[in-house]
């Protein structure tokens, strides 16, 4: 069956599965501890997980296949691009947990289980290998996040949670045709099969845009992120945390999984359009989070910012540009995790938002002033951090394409170290103007707890990213070889130096010498 | 003509007819004291008919079934299939009566009865091979709709329902008559078969007006748009446990006998239906989802639910394949289980008079104070709306996967689209239930059968529903196949 002789995929998604059911009829202290033990014991599974992943094997591992549905069948298998992201998944979902333990009081039990069933279905949806069993937990996130943000939410929650869910039901119903008609063209529903077969350039055009229509929503790109600052702002801290760590990172596996592997010559045709709306993303979010008065919906837009790096780098056709996209997907999912983290620790203190109602916090918070400064470094991509890595490769790899986009990209990221540290000198330096900020006690044990394991993770992957790029190494390269066929030529036309005749170096040695 | 055989054949028919007859005469010595052991019985005629509907279902020996009567009706799979899943409705419909009119004093032995006689009709409606069987059919099932519609006798909603239903209905049956006497003028036979070799070709006006009557009277039986007016208004006033009724069993036979009538009757003229099949189908699922966004009833919201979702199920017909038919049987199944599932939840929302409360105010915040009930309807709701991974989500997959096979690709991508307006009220009714605070108006019940019920629907709409498909996917090929 797999190096494991068990179906530890299954198990995976079976037990949060079960424990979420056992969670509604617990008690509130007994729902918290089962919910983290439960997302303990995932992520010691992830890390098995990992632990057996056999770099350089095959390309699909762990795989398990029973056919129970009839149409479609019960088949789960992991790359290593699945694992990274499940492994992020896991790794976030009892920091989630713990980000609750006292901010929510009513209805513990039924929170604890949606986050559980939220979790099945990540897991699910990056181990799917039959496309219908895809589609079907990718979308049946809708509900457990529609409740999370109604039910536990801010003031206006109502507006927020039906704005998620219909504007990313409204993304992905077309994709159900899409994904029909493919199945019926190549008579399988098996992902592995579907990602080496040839659609018809023609065909490939409208599914390109269907399955575009989904995953733009969900990832978001411009302009159809507006659902994101809403969910975000007014979902729980650990709403925020699972949304813009594991939810928008659905939408980046989608192009990689589907849109670029199954239709290469549309996702060339296209290359304007991602190109486009993510240099408009990158500028545009950039500059709406700098004036941005609430600190979650800065994060928000910067989320939004971050995205559209991981999209030029998917489609920049080349190895840099996609392991560069990937890594982003993780450090975002790091570090945006942390920095919802980082603003719910001073909500739960003060109950607003407002980035105004702080300042001088480095002061009387100290340790949440390095954790703070730590992420908000990562989150511009300084060297050393996560967040650098990714973009450079993005970037190495976008510039092998367009020099113009790289150009507008990377001016993105310099506006966004404008507004992460225009952010970060409002809430933690200055002065402490107002009495209920100063009487704020610094963190607990349990808020360092949550932020420190993700603290050396962020530092992990910047200073050896080599853990992480070894598993994804082989999947990159053979989706590289599968769209090689319709990469774009670049716009440098890179020529390769001649070697000039060694007179003509003399001459130039003696014109230099003549200048002087 | 083979007397015992068509007996055999009719025998479901058979087993309620007579039944029904017993039971009218010991209710007519017996009064309102036996109307509970009238029930159970009325509920044992139902399982005895449909074991014999399961018979010439499964058995292979019935495999290509039989015409009966000088092809007057004809057992098949396709019917057998639509009568087990009537019978299943009716059945849960007497289940949940009693309690329901105890509340308010009218039960009566004649409730049960008229449902036989109802069922009656339908499975002659979903049998009928011929213009009059097919019409004596619906009108057995109408006649008796009519009568149960209104049957709180001193509500004044009720009787208006009845009224108002009776009268639209004789309208429709009066179109219907009118389309097939042009039909039977133009081919010069009321059977079906006949009718098919004889209307080939281009049709000339005459037999086309026909044609569009009858699909017209048809549309009104299924409540698709534009003849789906009557509706949000008998829905909203017959009892709750009729309303149950009326959207699932006469639902599933008039969708039966409309792809009957086409496939069988109209085969040939695949160009002339297919289009007001589209059309009625997008006018269905687009009304259906826009103006229930603005109802406060939950009964018509449901009502508005039913016409919506009829417009899904006709995508299967619209592809006109054996695949789409099947599809189409799935869906029923699916749709049956769900709206029989929230109406029996309807049902339980009682005031502490025991007073039925029907206002979507009335549900705020029943997650706090019943969360069972809360969370089965959330979860009608969600599989009403098509969200994986409910059950109700397979179903309208079958559909836009059999239009897409048969190429119908801007049909299922405006169908599909529209869905997510309809989406929208179905959240609504889970926002209310979910995110608003408490009224407190609906307070626990205690009905154990009702409660059971509803557990054991949505637990068939749940997930688990999935495991269903290898079982099913078969039978509802093989009922569909019949037809071809």
């Amino acid at each position: 069956m797999n190096q494991l002789d068990f179906p530890i995929l299954s198990l995976m998604m079976g037990l949060p599965m079960l424990a979420a059911i056992i969670c509604l009829f617990l008690g509130a202290h007994a729902a918290r501890l089962l919910a983290l033990a439960t997302t303990l014991v995932l992520f010691a599974l992830g890390v098995v997980l990992w632990a057996n992943y056999d770099i350089g094997g095959p390309q699909w591992q762990y795989v398990e296949r029973a056919d129970l549905f009839g149409n479609f069948a019960w088949a789960l298998g992991i790359d290593g691009i699945s694992m990274m992201l499940i492994m992020l998944t896991v790794f976030l979902m009892p920091i989630c947990i713990g980000a609750s333990w006292e901010s929510i009081k009513e209805r513990v039990g039924e929170y604890m289980a949606a986050f559980l069933f939220m979790e099945v279905l990540m897991i699910g949806v990056f181990a799917a290998q039959d496309i219908f069993l895809f589609y079907i937990l990718f979308e049946a996130g809708l509900i457990p996040m529609y409740l999370i943000i109604g039910v536990w939410g801010g003031a206006n929650r109502i507006y927020a949670s039906y704005k998620f869910f219909l504007y990313t039901l409204l993304g992905s119903v077309v994709m159900l045709i899409a994904m029909l008609w493919m199945v019926q063209d190549a008579g399988t529903s098996d992902i592995p099969t579907l990602l080496n077969y040839d659609f018809a350039v023609e065909a490939q055009t409208w599914l390109w845009l269907a399955f575009f229509a989904s995953f733009a929503v969900k990832m978001p790109m411009w302009p159809f992120h507006t659902w994101l600052p809403d969910a975000h702002v007014q979902a729980p801290t650990a709403g925020s945390v699972i949304l813009a760590g594991v939810l928008l990172k659905m939408g980046g596996y989608g192009f990689l999984r589907f849109s670029l592997p199954m239709f290469p010559e549309a996702s060339a045709q296209f290359i304007w359009l991602i190109f486009g709306l993510s240099m408009v993303a990158v500028i545009y979010t950039s500059l709406v989070a700098l004036v941005q008065e609430d600190m979650k919906k800065l994060i928000a837009y910067s989320s939004v910012a971050h995205m559209a790096i991981v999209t030029v780098g998917l489609f920049a056709f080349n190895r840099q540009g996609i392991e560069g996209a990937i890594i982003v997907m993780l450090s975002h999912g790091l570090v945006s995790a942390a920095l919802f983290l980082c603003v719910g620790v001073i909500y739960d203190r003060l109950h607003t938002r407002e980035i105004s109602r702080y300042g001088g916090l480095a002061i009387n918070m100290p340790k949440y002033a390095v954790f703070f400064l730590l992420f908000t470094m990562a989150s511009i991509g300084l060297p050393g951090t996560s967040g650098f890595v990714g973009e450079f490769l993005s970037l190495i790899g976008l510039y092998q394409v367009n020099s113009w986009v790289t150009l507008v990209c990377t001016v993105g990221i310099i506006l966004g170290a404008g507004y992460m540290l225009y952010l970060y000198r409002r809430v933690a330096f200055g002065e402490l103007m107002h009495d209920d900020v100063k009487a704020m006690p610094d963190m607990s044990i349990r808020e360092i707890a949550l932020l420190a394991p993700i603290a050396a993770a962020v530092m992990w992957m910047g200073v050896y990213p080599e853990s992480f790029m070894a598993p994804i190494r082989g999947d990159v390269g053979a989706l590289v070889a599968r769209i090689d066929r319709a990469t774009p030529q670049g716009d440098a036309h890179l020529k390769m130096g001649q070697v000039k005749a060694s007179p003509t170096t003399h001459e130039t040695e003696s014109s230099h010498g003549e200048s002087h | 003509m083979d007397y015992g055989l068509s007996l055999i054949f009719t025998l479901p028919e058979i087993i309620l007819t007579v039944s029904g007859l017993i039971l009218l005469l010991i209710a007519a010595w017996g009064g309102g004291k036996s109307a509970r052991l009238i029930t159970i019985l009325a509920v044992v005629a139902l399982f005895g008919a449909s074991a014999y509907a399961l018979e010439f279902l499964t058995n292979p020996s019935f495999e290509f079934g039989g015409d009966a009567f000088d092809g007057l009706y004809r057992m098949d799979r396709f019917g057998s299939f639509a009568k087990l899943l009537i019978y299943f409705a009716a059945i849960v419909s007497l289940i949940v009566a009693p309690r329901f009119f105890k509340d308010n004093g009218s039960y009566s032995p004649e409730y049960p009865v008229l449902i036989l006689f109802a069922t009656i009709g339908m499975g002659m409606m979903v049998s009928a091979v011929d213009m009059m069987t097919l019409y004596i059919g619906l009108e057995l099932n109408s006649l008796s709709a009519y009568v149960l519609a209104s049957f709180i006798r001193n509500d004044i909603r009720s009787s208006e329902a009845g009224l108002k239903y009776f009268v639209l209905g004789a309208l429709a049956s009066g179109m219907l008559l009118f389309g097939i006497s042009l039909v039977y003028g133009f081919a010069g036979s009321t059977n079906f078969t006949v009718i098919s070799e004889t209307l080939t070709g281009e049709l000339s006006t005459g037999p086309l007006i026909g044609v569009v009557l009858v699909l017209a009277g048809l549309a009104f039986k299924v409540s698709a748009v534009p003849f789906h007016m009557w509706t949000p208004d008998v829905y909203e006033g017959a009892p709750t446990p009729v309303t149950a009724f009326f959207a699932s069993a006469p639902k599933v036979a008039a969708i039966a006998l409309t792809v009957r009538v086409i496939i069988d009757a109209f085969g040939g003229q695949t160009s002339t239906w297919q289009q007001i099949i589209v059309f009625v189908a997008l006018a269905s699922i687009v009304l259906g989802a826009v103006a229930g966004i603005g109802q406060q009833n939950i009964k018509r919201l449901l009502a508005y639910s039913s016409i919506n979702n009829v417009g899904f199920l006709l995508i299967g017909l619209a592809a006109g394949t054996a695949q789409g038919i099947s599809a189409m049987l799935f869906y029923l199944v699916i749709y049956v289980v769900m709206t029989l599932g929230s109406f029996i939840c309807v049902m339980e929302m009682r005031d502490a008079e025991g007073k039925p409360l029907e206002t979507l105010s009335s549900l705020a915040g029943l997650s706090r104070t019943r969360p069972g009930l809360a969370a089965a309807f959330a979860v009608f709701m969600f599989s009403l709306a098509g969200i994986p991974p409910l059950f109700g989500f397979w179903g309208k997959f079958l559909v836009f996967d059999a239009a897409v096979a048969a190429g119908m690709l801007p049909l299922a991508v405006i169908g599909i689209a529209a869905s997510v307006i309809g989406a929208f009220y179905y959240i609504k009714v889970v926002k209310i239930i979910y995110f608003d605070d408490p009224s407190g108006e609906i307070v626990k019940t205690g009905h154990k059968t009702e409660n059971a019920l509803i557990a054991l629907l949505a637990v068939a709409v749940s997930p688990l529903g999935y495991l269903a498909i290898p079982l099913l996917a078969p039978v509802t090929a093989a009922a569909a196949q019949a037809l071809f």
